[in-house]
């Protein structure tokens, strides 16, 4: 037998029995203290695997990095702020910036604004549930077999041979291109096209999300509007559009943080050529192709201080909601 | 005289009934396109995954219309004889199952200590995990993956003489710490709105935390779990960086489907023909679990995201 199969069933049943054993046993291990005391250890026994994780694989590791990210390629000795200086002053690496610039700013725009539209248009017609299934679909399939979707939708033959891409061939009638998608050299085009698909995978995210905020507003709220003279622009304008704001801000964080890490879509469809390179892509590659740690970690933590500002709206945000409850 | 002011009074209600429908027209035209225009992607793919290879170089895949005797099975025959795609499938069900099964045991303990027990620092602690959320992993690649090469473990069929990169134990591991935060926080949010009095009249009633956990507030969060088992699942199914970062080039016979099929677009190029089939496979037990768990997936989703 597979001896990895062996390993996976010991960590399948091991793993939850092991889990289950722990706080049994320290159930019983609480007894031997006074009762008064039990409420105030009992907690962070039943926190401890968790924190332990989180520490482990979030915390140790976020400060390591930041650490690392002031030392030179070998990590022998501290370079001070020289990797961000590198960062910073490189034309590759300030490509890749301007490029998750653009990510941030269009797939936002794209899977925020598509998602609202929809959300409330499907809200008028009795295919609801299926056309939403439809739009919803690309988000369960992996960001590398959307990119092999896309790639046959961006396929290019020169000219006068049959198109075999889907965009190429719609395209022909109307006396346009071949274009050679993905290979276009001006206008950083060819990022917008990657952030393309990843608005094919997302607008679904943020679809679901407005749709359920829209179903929480009172019908009869826009009803007595209607009664009132209202147009469904003005309800729309006036009435939703208000209401959904909190939800738009969460779901637009969401995507933010999303475009800023973007990196499955452009290491399989590009690999950052073609004026293509994202932050992320940018760290993998100096990680894995040049060995440089150092550099690695200073992209990582330039990432990480972009999200902060987002996080940390996001806390004031669950604080406030918190407060609600 | 009435049946003539009651047929105009119907003929009325009819033509309204008909203009409304006429004012619904662009809204239904709108969502039909948006529709169209969402599966034409997938449904490419799918067709090109059944044409022999020369129909894909020469042609686009809409011509099986007009030729549907080109639908061949021989992508899918050679892509799991001889491809390395099936391994790759299940390695990509060895990483993905217990990545699933971990987390979840980890983050009810927590999120039930989280939603009632009482403890000095309980906000600020579950703030603080709420921040964890959306720690881009990047951050935490460098030194995991020097913590994992010092590993050396020798116990009985547990063997790990040259560190932990390239196994699976390696992204099992990783994929728990990294769902933990979002998986905290969809369980606490659940477990806290169960009802008080069920958990009052348990204490009362004798019952130690230990049972209140494992006979109230487990079963009545399977909704929850469920929801999250999904996302994790499908969260893991999917990943590409992660396991990279932790298998990557060290053992490629560990491979999960999504890193031989970015293999397949960078080695293959023009011999595009059986990447279809290829990426149809791994798209596979996403869309099953899709389409029967779309109900708990959009759950997760909603519940998920920090309410405005």
């Amino acid at each position: 037998m597979d001896p990895r199969l062996i390993t996976a069933v010991i960590v399948v049943v091991g793993v939850p029995a092991v889990l289950v054993g722990y706080i049994v046993a320290t159930e019983q291990l609480l007894r031997i203290f006074p009762e008064r005391v039990q409420p105030r250890i009992r907690p962070w026994l039943w926190l401890a695997p968790a924190l332990a994780f989180l520490f482990v694989y979030l915390i140790y590791p976020t400060i390591g990095t930041a650490v690392r990210s002031l030392q030179d390629q070998l990590g022998t000795r501290f370079v001070g702020l020289a990797n961000y200086a590198w960062f910073f002053s490189d034309n590759s690496t300030l490509h890749a910036l301007k490029n998750n610039v653009i990510w941030v700013v269009l797939l936002t725009a794209l899977t925020v604004g598509l998602g609202l539209v929809i959300a409330v248009l499907v809200d008028r017609v009795r295919y609801e549930p299926v056309a939403k299934s439809v739009i919803f679909l690309p988000l369960a399939i992996s960001a590398t077999a959307a990119s092999v979707i896309w790639l046959f939708m961006f396929a290019y033959q020169p000219p006068g041979a049959p198109q075999t891409g889907t965009l190429n061939a719609a395209l022909a009638p109307l006396g346009v291109g071949p274009v050679p998608w993905l290979i276009i050299s001006n206008f950083s085009f060819n990022t917008i096209l990657l952030v393309v698909v990843m608005a094919w995978m997302w607008t679904g995210f943020c679809m679901v999300i407005i749709s359920a905020a829209l179903k929480g507003i009172n019908p009869e709220l826009l009803e007595a509007a209607r009664v009132d003279g209202a147009t469904e622009w003005q309800v729309f304008r006036n009435i939703l559009l208000p209401l959904l704001t909190p939800t738009l801000a969460v779901v637009s964080t969401t995507m933010i943080i999303t475009a800023l890490k973007a990196f499955d879509i452009v290491y399989v469809m590009t690999n950052g050529n073609f004026d293509t390179q994202v932050i992320a892509n940018a760290m993998y590659q100096e990680m894995f192709n040049f060995d440089d740690f150092g550099r690695g970690s200073a992209m990582a933590i330039v990432l990480m201080l972009a999200i902060i500002p987002v996080m940390a709206v996001n806390i004031r945000r669950f604080q406030a909601q918190e407060a609600i409850r | 005289m009435t049946s003539v002011a009651a047929s105009g009074l119907a003929s009325g209600v009819v033509s309204g009934r008909w203009r409304r429908r006429m004012r619904k027209l662009p809204t239904h035209f709108v969502v039909l396109l948006l529709v169209f225009i969402w599966l034409i992607p997938t449904i490419g793919l799918f067709v090109n995954s059944f044409r022999p290879s020369q129909a894909v170089q020469s042609s686009g895949w809409w011509t099986v219309i007009v030729q549907p005797s080109q639908i061949t099975l021989q992508n899918y025959a050679y892509v799991l004889a001889q491809s390395g795609l099936w391994p790759g499938f299940i390695n990509s069900l060895f990483i993905t199952i217990p990545a699933t099964i971990i987390p979840i045991f980890v983050a009810a303990f927590a999120a039930y200590a989280f939603a009632w027990m009482s403890f000095p620092g309980r906000n600020v602690l579950f703030v603080a995990i709420v921040g964890l959320l959306v720690v881009p992993l990047q951050t935490t690649f460098i030194p995991i993956l020097q913590l994992y090469a010092s590993i050396r473990i020798n116990l009985g069929p547990i063997q790990i003489p040259n560190g932990l990169n390239g196994q699976f134990l390696a992204v099992w591991l990783a994929h728990t710490g990294y769902g933990l935060p979002f998986a905290i926080y969809l369980l606490r949010n659940f477990m806290g709105q169960l009802p008080r009095e069920v958990f009052e009249s348990a204490a009362i009633d004798g019952a130690s935390p230990v049972t209140a956990f494992f006979r109230l507030a487990l079963p009545m969060s399977v909704p929850a779990i469920a929801a999250l088992a999904i996302f994790q699942f499908l969260f893991v199914w999917n990943d590409l960086l992660v396991a990279l970062i932790y298998i990557g080039a060290a053992s490629p016979q560990n491979q999960p489907l999504t890193i031989v099929v970015a293999n397949l677009v960078n080695s293959l190029g023009s011999g595009w023909w059986y990447l279809a089939a290829a990426a149809f496979i791994s798209m596979a037990l996403p869309l099953v679990v899709f389409f029967s768990l779309q109900r708990y997936f959009v759950r997760g989703i909603v519940g998920g995201s920090v309410k405005g």
